[in-house]
């Protein structure tokens, strides 16, 4: 078993080095007060400390700083690296060596794999066909989300409208405070398109919300009842998450405030660990019987989705989802973020949502049934320019979460899991939470819906594309650029210059 | 008008005192050189009390206290009903600071004179504390307090 050393020394050096201007530093505070961290402090003769192992470079500092005095740069590096050995490997064990427990982390994989997005070049119109100015032509983006094959079957099937195809992913009240669920739901209502409430049910609060809301059901079932199905636009049961593909939803005990129990129904401060699959899910039968099951609990007026991570073979899972009778699909990319998760599940587990897209698309495609879902492409969405190129690879809308959160003051410090996050977002504690004004939250994010539209438009209409229908799946808009011939092939798009 | 406080959003941070003492005694907001050169002065104070933090400032009320006891007339109102010290007619009495209900107007560690906030009345645009809160805890807002 591993137990913890009893000692306060460590093998590693700091990883960030906080420089403070004294010719700047006006010794007023700020630092000390807004650091959760304690990087800063000032001691009985004025003079001001800083310790550089406390920092996580969250930039808080920083950026409330009258005088602009702090600066945070990497450490400088004394390991003694090598092209296979870098500091963080060998400093990720010293840790383990310290505390024998396994590495937690938060936000999306940051490894140097490939990111097919930066590969994908869109076209625009010359001559041949017109393009179009989204300022003087209509230019629609609304997109319906739900099983479309009922335009051949007597009943009608429920679908979601979405204003924009940019939907806000799932982040749990727990994993995040009630004041970014507050700004995102507003946001998403103002904005015509919907939130998602994760899988910590639905806080009091957000009662008025649910009508714009995705809720959750997932593993661990925390915060399900009738009157939250009810009170909701859709159904998503969630299988998995691309940044944890394979386990449970994981939310310290730290997070659990009297706030979070009662909305998740479990003790106060105790982990909530979500099982690794739903005790009743060991087959696409058995999924199938729980979709029915939401169906008919919410009598057949509420599309269900179901969320899987991007794991190998996704065009299977994909299909048989589909065909044990969701509504939507939403397919998780490995650059998905968390609150809270293993540091090497999140950083080897899953595939890029832009193969898996792709794959999904043909696959379903091929099998006919492509118009029975709708699918819902997430995990690392950056810009309008990834939306863009998520749609003509097949997908119907994205689901976004960390560029939700780093338009209401993220600065990806990837310390999510420690409840101590500087900006408020992925906190319980009441101090540090108050620090998301909603007022200004909604309005940021719903700048971002706006000013990504915008662009989309903009986008498109280059494509001589005046409807975002046109560009679902249209991947003759794409090329692609440094990859090979499989590559070009699983991505089903050309090279550039073909 | 006047500042309010949204004590469920203040950081706490104090950025506004910060400011407010920039804004004043001829720094024109340049905090660095308030700090560095001078003897910065902030007309409000920030208050924290447990968790909960807010801007004590001037409420400009209707029917002021501090207007109505002044012994010299050096408590003014412009037209545009900002309360006002003419630090010129201070003779230092502290009698506002006595009647001021919300404990606000305070003598300077400087030259002693009154000083209050003015809504930044000498400077373009909302006040120092407003514009350079974060968290957008600070409001200016029509009317005065009554009392």
């Amino acid at each position: 078993m591993g137990a913890p050393l009893n000692t306060g020394f460590q093998m590693s050096t700091p990883v960030f080095k906080v420089d403070r201007d004294p010719d700047r530093c006006i010794q007023c505070g700020v630092c000390i007060n807004q650091c959760a961290n304690e990087v800063h402090h000032m001691d009985n003769d004025g003079w001001m400390w800083i310790e550089d192992e406390k920092c996580v470079a969250c930039q808080r500092c920083a950026v409330l700083c009258p005088t602009r005095a702090i600066s945070i740069t990497d450490f400088p590096v004394i390991y003694r690296e090598n092209s296979h050995w870098g500091s963080a490997s060998i400093r990720e064990i010293y840790r383990q060596a310290e505390s024998g427990g396994v590495l937690l982390t938060g936000m999306g994989n940051p490894r140097p794999y490939k990111s097919y997005f930066d590969h994908l070049l869109l076209n625009a119109s010359q001559v041949t066909n017109p393009s179009i100015d989204p300022l003087r032509e209509p230019m629609e983006l609304t997109t319906y989300l739900g099983n479309k094959g009922s335009l051949i079957t007597e009943t009608e099937k429920p679908f979601l409208k979405l204003k924009v195809p940019i939907m806000f992913s799932a982040m749990s009240f727990g994993s995040v405070s009630l004041n970014v669920q507050k700004s995102l739901s507003a946001a998403a209502r103002d904005m015509g398109t919907f939130w998602n409430t994760g899988e910590g049910g639905l806080h009091p609060d957000l009662k008025e919300f649910g009508s714009c809301a995705v809720v959750q059901v997932a593993s661990g079932r925390f915060g399900v009842h009738p009157g939250y199905l009810e009170n909701s636009a859709a159904i998503e049961i969630k299988i998995g998450q691309g940044a944890k593909p394979g386990i449970g939803g994981h939310l310290p005990g730290e997070k659990v405030s009297e706030e979070v129990s009662l909305t998740r129904m479990i003790p106060a401060w105790s982990d909530a660990i979500s099982p690794a699959p739903h005790h009743d899910i060991y087959s696409i039968e058995d999924l199938d019987q729980l979709i029915e099951t939401l169906k008919v609990a919410t009598g057949y007026r509420k599309p269900v989705a179901v969320k899987v991570a991007a794991v190998h073979n996704i065009g299977a899972i994909a299909s048989g989802i589909v065909r044990a009778g969701a509504d939507i699909v939403a397919i998780d990319g490995f650059r998905g973020s968390t609150g809270a998760a293993p540091m090497r599940i999140r950083d080897n587990v899953g595939i890029p949502i832009e193969i898996a897209l792709a794959q999904v698309d043909s696959r379903l495609r091929d099998e006919g049934i492509r118009q029975q879902a709708s699918l819902v492409a997430a995990g690392g969405i950056r810009s309008s320019a990834d939306v863009v190129k998520a749609i003509a690879l097949g997908a119907d809308a994205v689901y976004i979460a960390s560029a939700a959160l780093v338009a209401l003051g993220c600065h990806m410090c990837q310390m999510c899991f420690t409840g101590k996050c500087n900006w408020g977002l992925a906190t319980t504690n009441p101090g540090l939470s108050k620090r998301l004004n909603p007022e200004l939250g909604i309005q940021r994010a719903k700048n971002l819906l706006a000013a990504w539209g915008h662009e989309i438009q903009e986008m498109m209409g280059g494509m001589g594309i005046n409807a975002i229908d046109s560009l679902r799946g249209n991947r003759l808009m794409l090329r692609g650029i440094g990859l090979n011939p499989q590559e070009l092939d699983l991505l089903g798009i050309k090279s550039v210059g073909d | 008008m006047k500042v309010i406080s949204v004590p469920e959003y203040c950081l706490g941070c104090g950025l506004c005192e910060i400011y407010c003492a920039a804004q004043h005694d001829g720094y024109d907001g340049n905090v660095l050189k308030a700090y560095k050169r001078g003897q910065p002065t902030p007309r409000s104070g920030l208050i924290k009390f447990s968790q909960i933090s807010w801007l004590n400032t001037c409420m400009n009320c209707d029917d002021a206290p501090c207007l109505n006891a002044c012994i010299s007339g050096a408590v003014k109102r412009d037209e545009d009903g900002i309360i006002y010290i003419d630090e010129n007619r201070c003779v230092q009495c502290y009698t506002c600071v006595m009647v001021c209900p919300y404990g606000h107007a305070q003598p300077s560690s400087k030259s002693g004179r009154i000083i209050k906030c003015d809504l930044c009345r000498d400077s373009e645009g909302i006040p120092a504390c407003v514009s350079h809160c974060p968290n957008a805890a600070l409001k200016l807002v029509q009317g005065g307090a009554e009392q």
